[in-house]
């Protein structure tokens, strides 16, 4: 659909992208201002607020913690959801369709009481590891990313070309690498990046999964923020603005952006 | 052998489902009705005390205020950006994504700054003389509101972008050529036609913000404390895990009914299905 649009409608959009990309802006003039309080505009530019995060062993530590929970997360979560996603597309017939509910159920339940139940069953009840605990507890919480993202790649998958393949005597394993996963890699990178992400800002589900010693960004900028409010939290969420924004720069590059409202 | 396949293939995701998110968050629910005074014991409790009730009348409150104004926000935006050519199209998408793919806490943490004592209104206010000594606009239903709109309006966007491209353009044209206003056009044309996305943009908005607990917790503190909240500061700070496991429970029985119903109804109202 293509109309003419009024006027008016085409200010409150505009106004709405102002208030969408303000705060983002705040956020980035505030975390370079030379003073020791947050504050907007910047008064003074200066950068020792990022050198200061690097010289905090918590942001550090908690970063890198991040990244391991975000990557191996996400792999578990692919691992487990691809191969779920291809059945469920391959074989739709013969498999019940509550299959296919019960793997988006980590969305429709509240993750912040998928958080807790983890806490209470496997942290306590199992007495797994807190890093464990974090890994498995994400890659669940993303698993609907994996399955419903690939799955509507494979949705648009020509099944023939893998019977093709079979028929001229191509081991299944061997099909399935060098066929069918090439087709449907944009759906692959797609399920990434959303995991990825998902995984990275989390805090509901993450926030009683952290122990003693073990605890993830987001979490930790939680804490830092209860007690301190200087433009290192800011600095902070500039770098994590940043993740995004080479993510976007990934998504562009691979998939052109216009996949995103797909 | 078929058959072996397709089961193998999907065992293992089901078996990381059922075991880590459908028996824990059973079981949690179950130890809500092993109380001594009574099965239902709790619930009772709960919604006898004025306390907890208001809790849980709050966050309906701000989840169903968030929802309306996400709702309309994102409808009118949304309508805007399918007009678009389309590299300005892919610029406004862009531009929305964006604040969708930054954290929750980055994304609270900007109201802090704005809304704060010493924030960017009240100093703006202040230098012009307007207010003799700044607002407290913080820990108020208004600033988690405001940054619960913040936070679900990119999505409410999103949604309905594509909903609304999905949309026929001969139909409009139609509706024009036959003489339609573009106010009758609007509601008798295009709104129905975007209903069963503006059900979905809602489910998610309202299921979101019902649920949420890094923004009541920074924007709102204890004072305008939601279930969210309210299930962690039982659960982590007075360590009472059969109260917050019914907290849990509601919260459960809430989102899974209001997706039920409201997908429900998002198939029924749908004029394109046959």
């Amino acid at each position: 659909m293509a109309t003419r649009i009024h006027p008016l409608l085409g200010a409150f959009a505009i106004l709405v992208f102002f208030f969408l990309l303000a705060p983002l802006v705040i956020i980035v003039g505030s975390a370079l201002s030379d003073t020791t309080f947050l504050t907007f505009p910047p008064q003074g530019l200066t950068l020792r607020w990022f050198a200061n995060i690097f010289q905090m062993e918590a942001f550090r530590r908690t970063a890198i913690t991040s990244l391991q929970v975000a990557l191996l997360g996400t792999g578990l979560s692919l691992l487990i959801g691809i191969p779920a996603a291809y059945a469920l597309n391959r074989y739709r017939v013969e498999l019940p369709r509550w299959l296919s509910t019960l793997f988006v159920l980590p969305i429709l339940v509240p993750e912040i009481v998928f958080g807790f139940a983890l806490l209470k069953s496997i942290t306590i009840g199992l007495g797994l590891p807190v890093f464990i605990s974090l890994v498995v507890g994400h890659a669940l919480l993303i698993l609907p990313y994996s399955v419903r993202v690939v799955g509507a790649s494979l949705a648009s998958f020509d099944f023939s070309i893998e019977e093709a393949a079979r028929s001229l005597g191509c081991p299944p394993l061997k099909t399935f690498m060098t066929v069918v996963l090439p087709n449907i890699r944009a759906g692959v990178i797609a399920a990434f990046i959303l995991a990825f992400i998902t995984s990275i800002n989390d805090v509901s589900v993450s926030v009683f999964l952290t122990g003693p010693g073990i605890s993830t960004l987001p979490i930790q900028i939680l804490a830092h923020m209860e007690q301190f409010f200087d433009p290192t939290i800011a600095s902070v969420s500039v770098l994590l603005m940043l993740v995004t924004v080479g993510v976007m720069a990934i998504v562009e590059a691979t998939l052109g952006l216009t996949f995103l409202t797909k | 052998m078929n058959k072996l396949a397709r089961w193998g293939l999907t065992m293992p995701a089901t078996i990381a489902v059922v075991l880590l998110l459908v028996i824990p968050v059973m079981l949690t629910i179950a130890t809500t009705f092993g109380e001594a005074a009574g099965p239902f014991s709790t619930y009772t409790a709960f919604f006898k005390s004025g306390f907890r009730m208001a809790v849980l009348y709050r966050t309906l409150q701000v989840a169903l205020i968030t929802t309306g104004i996400a709702l309309v926000v994102g409808f009118i935006t949304a309508y805007v950006i399918a007009q678009m050519p389309g590299r300005l199209k892919s610029i406004m998408i862009v531009a929305a994504v964006f604040p969708l793919l930054t954290g929750v806490v980055v994304r609270s943490f900007a109201w802090l700054i704005i809304l704060g004592k010493n924030g960017i209104i009240n100093n703006a206010l202040m230098s012009v003389g307007l207010i003799g000594e700044p607002l407290s606009m913080l820990y108020t239903q208004g600033s988690v509101i405001v940054a619960m709109v913040y936070l679900f309006v990119p999505l409410m966007i999103l949604t309905l972008v594509g909903v609304l491209e999905g949309i026929p353009r001969d139909l409009i044209e139609a509706a024009a050529s036959l003489g339609a206003r573009p106010v009758p056009t609007f509601l008798q044309v295009i709104l129905p036609l975007a209903a069963p996305g503006l059900i979905v943009g809602a489910v998610l908005v309202f299921t979101g913000s019902f649920t949420s607990y890094a923004t009541p917790q920074l924007l709102g503190g204890e004072k305008q404390m939601m279930m969210g909240t309210f299930l962690y500061q039982r659960a982590m700070v007075t360590f009472d895990w059969v109260g917050a496991s019914t907290i849990a429970a509601i919260m459960v029985v809430i989102t899974i009914g209001v997706v039920l119903i409201m997908s429900r109804m998002a198939r029924r109202l749908n004029p394109m299905a046959v």
